[in-house]
């Protein structure tokens, strides 16, 4: 695809890769919580959030983790010691598999998987092993509901997240993230090729089903009835403190930021501008400075994204444990089936 | 085939990296289904077994079958064991040793394993005639799930309904029997 100035061997390749999978996994995650989670949340409340550390409250992020790390590592006496250590370790694991797949521009990217996206959603679903393993290892009522109420909801969510996706397959007819990103960028709608037909689109449907199942999927409000403070104190979390706590926490936003990622390449286009505006035809002929500028318009979409989130996170107050499963199992997989029944007939009639 | 005579095929179209990598994630799984029996904990025998999966997914991976192997993962770690755990905590998840997990007659399980083994075994390698399989190249990766999908709407589309179709009287059966009223 290009010819480099420089010739990287292959470990350097791979240390580049691993260092980019940490950049793209924990930059987002403190954006998205100094951002979002310290600063938006405030402005809703009508308070200032954080504000000693740094200017505006901007080191806040690094005096707790800093916190977090003195904290003695501990473990409940009658806890299952080893499976109570491992379990945030698989949810984080979990979330550093997915980074894999994303492209973020013509060549930057991981690896160039032929079924990315089949499978960013199979190990997306890992992570409800290491929720259900925590709940049970803390040797706690507490613990245990709420890692079951998390496995329970993390299965109904999957399957409407899964079946959405499939109408941008059908679409774009490739599994391949990056080939969906061409085909986004390179479609055209009624003849005009200079907008190129971002799936959210046609997809609309789809994408609204995505991201209330990336809602449910990251167990924030509306959905956090598997943390339900005011019944479970914390759900599976309960037991768990010092840099343990602080996995699951980072695991939970860099989560978000992954998911966002996600969506903004299924959905909205991922690091392409219409390959019309500058006459590349394919993949091969786009220029190389969008190895540059690509990653920063992943960033914008998935701060938009992310954005979106974090709004109704703040803004909507708990679902009961069965209108959520209801709304799951009666709602959002038959229309999302509806979908890709609609999007079909449509791929093969038009 | 010892290691000294995989290097002397390595010019022969023998991936080494890959052969090396079999065993070991192979000795790691045989490890881990020791345990999956061997464990005293119900819970910690479904974790075993995970890692048993995962290992076959690692397999797949290395033998180039892509689609397959991402299958394996969200099907068997992503659903089935889910619902194993989900089902061994909501029923009886003690922490610690069990006392009655090991049946009486545990020891008539190893002629059958044994049994069970060789037959695959023999099928196996009756059925590549000591034949090495090649690299694949970048297309032939790319097309698999391509032939995979045209396989199944294609010339097995009649067994992939009657497939379904038993699943889907599996599902009705259990409902009818959990049904109480």
């Amino acid at each position: 695809m290009i010819q480099l100035a420089i010739e990287i061997p292959y470990w350097g390749q791979s240390l580049l890769r691993v260092l980019g999978g940490l950049v793209a996994v924990l930059l987002p995650a403190g954006t998205i919580v100094y951002l979002f989670l310290f600063k938006m949340m405030s402005f809703m409340q009508s308070r200032l959030g954080p504000m000693e550390a740094g200017p505006y409250g901007s080191l806040q992020l690094v005096a707790e983790v800093g916190k977090w790390m003195q904290k003695e590592d501990l473990a409940p006496e009658a806890a299952d010691k080893s499976i109570f250590k491992i379990a945030p370790l698989v949810v984080l694991v979990s979330t550093f598999l997915l980074v894999v797949v994303i492209p973020f521009g013509p060549d930057a990217l991981f690896t160039d998987f032929e079924v990315g996206i089949f499978y960013g959603l199979a190990v997306a679903s890992i992570s409800v092993l290491g929720i259900l393993i925590a709940g049970w290892a803390s040797a706690n009522k507490y613990s245990l509901l709420g890692g079951l109420r998390a496995a329970g909801q993390l299965i109904a969510y999957e399957l409407p997240m899964v079946l959405a996706v499939v109408g941008v397959v059908i679409q774009a007819g490739s599994m391949n993230l990056q080939q969906i990103v061409v085909a986004q960028n390179t479609y055209e709608i009624f003849g005009l090729d200079w907008i190129g037909m971002p799936f959210v689109i046609t997809q609309c449907v789809g994408f609204v089903i995505f991201m209330i199942a990336v809602q449910a999927e990251l167990t924030q409000p509306p959905f956090d009835m598997p943390i339900a403070e005011s019944e479970l104190v914390s759900g599976y979390m309960t037991e768990y403190s010092g840099f343990r706590f602080l996995i699951f926490f980072i695991g939970e936003f860099a989560t978000a930021g992954v998911f966002a990622f996600l969506a903004s390449i299924l959905f909205l286009g991922g690091w392409g501008i219409p390959f019309a505006w500058f006459g590349w035809t394919d993949l091969d002929s786009v220029d190389n400075w969008m190895n540059v500028v690509g990653p920063v318009i992943m960033l914008t979409k998935m701060m938009l994204l992310t954005g979106i989130i974090m709004w109704v996170r703040f803004s909507y107050p708990r679902f009961r444990e069965d209108q959520l499963q209801t709304f799951a199992w009666k709602v959002l997989i038959p229309v999302s089936i509806l979908n890709i029944a609609v999007t079909a007939i449509l791929k093969v009639a038009v | 085939m010892t290691l000294a005579s995989l290097f002397a095929q390595a010019d022969g179209g023998v991936n080494v990296a890959q052969n090396v990598g079999f065993y070991i994630i192979a000795a790691g799984m045989l490890w881990a289904a020791f345990r999956v029996v061997s464990t005293k904990n119900v819970v910690h025998a479904a974790l075993w077994l995970v890692v048993v999966l995962g290992g076959i997914a690692a397999q797949y991976i290395l033998a180039a079958a892509e689609f397959v192997a991402i299958s394996q993962v969200l099907v068997y770690i992503g659903a089935v064991m889910v619902l194993f755990l989900f089902g061994i905590m909501l029923t009886r998840a003690t922490i610690g040793a069990d006392t009655d997990v090991f049946n009486k007659g545990w020891a008539v399980g190893i002629p059958v394993a044994l049994l069970v083994f060789g037959v695959l075994a023999y099928v196996t390698i009756d059925f590549t005639e000591d034949s090495l399989l090649v690299d694949p190249t970048e297309e032939q990766i790319a097309a698999t799930t391509t032939a995979i999908s045209d396989g199944y709407l294609g010339p097995y589309l009649v067994p992939l309904i009657a497939v379904s179709f038993v699943l889907l009287a599996a599902a009705i059966g259990a409902i009818v029997l959990a049904r109480k009223d």
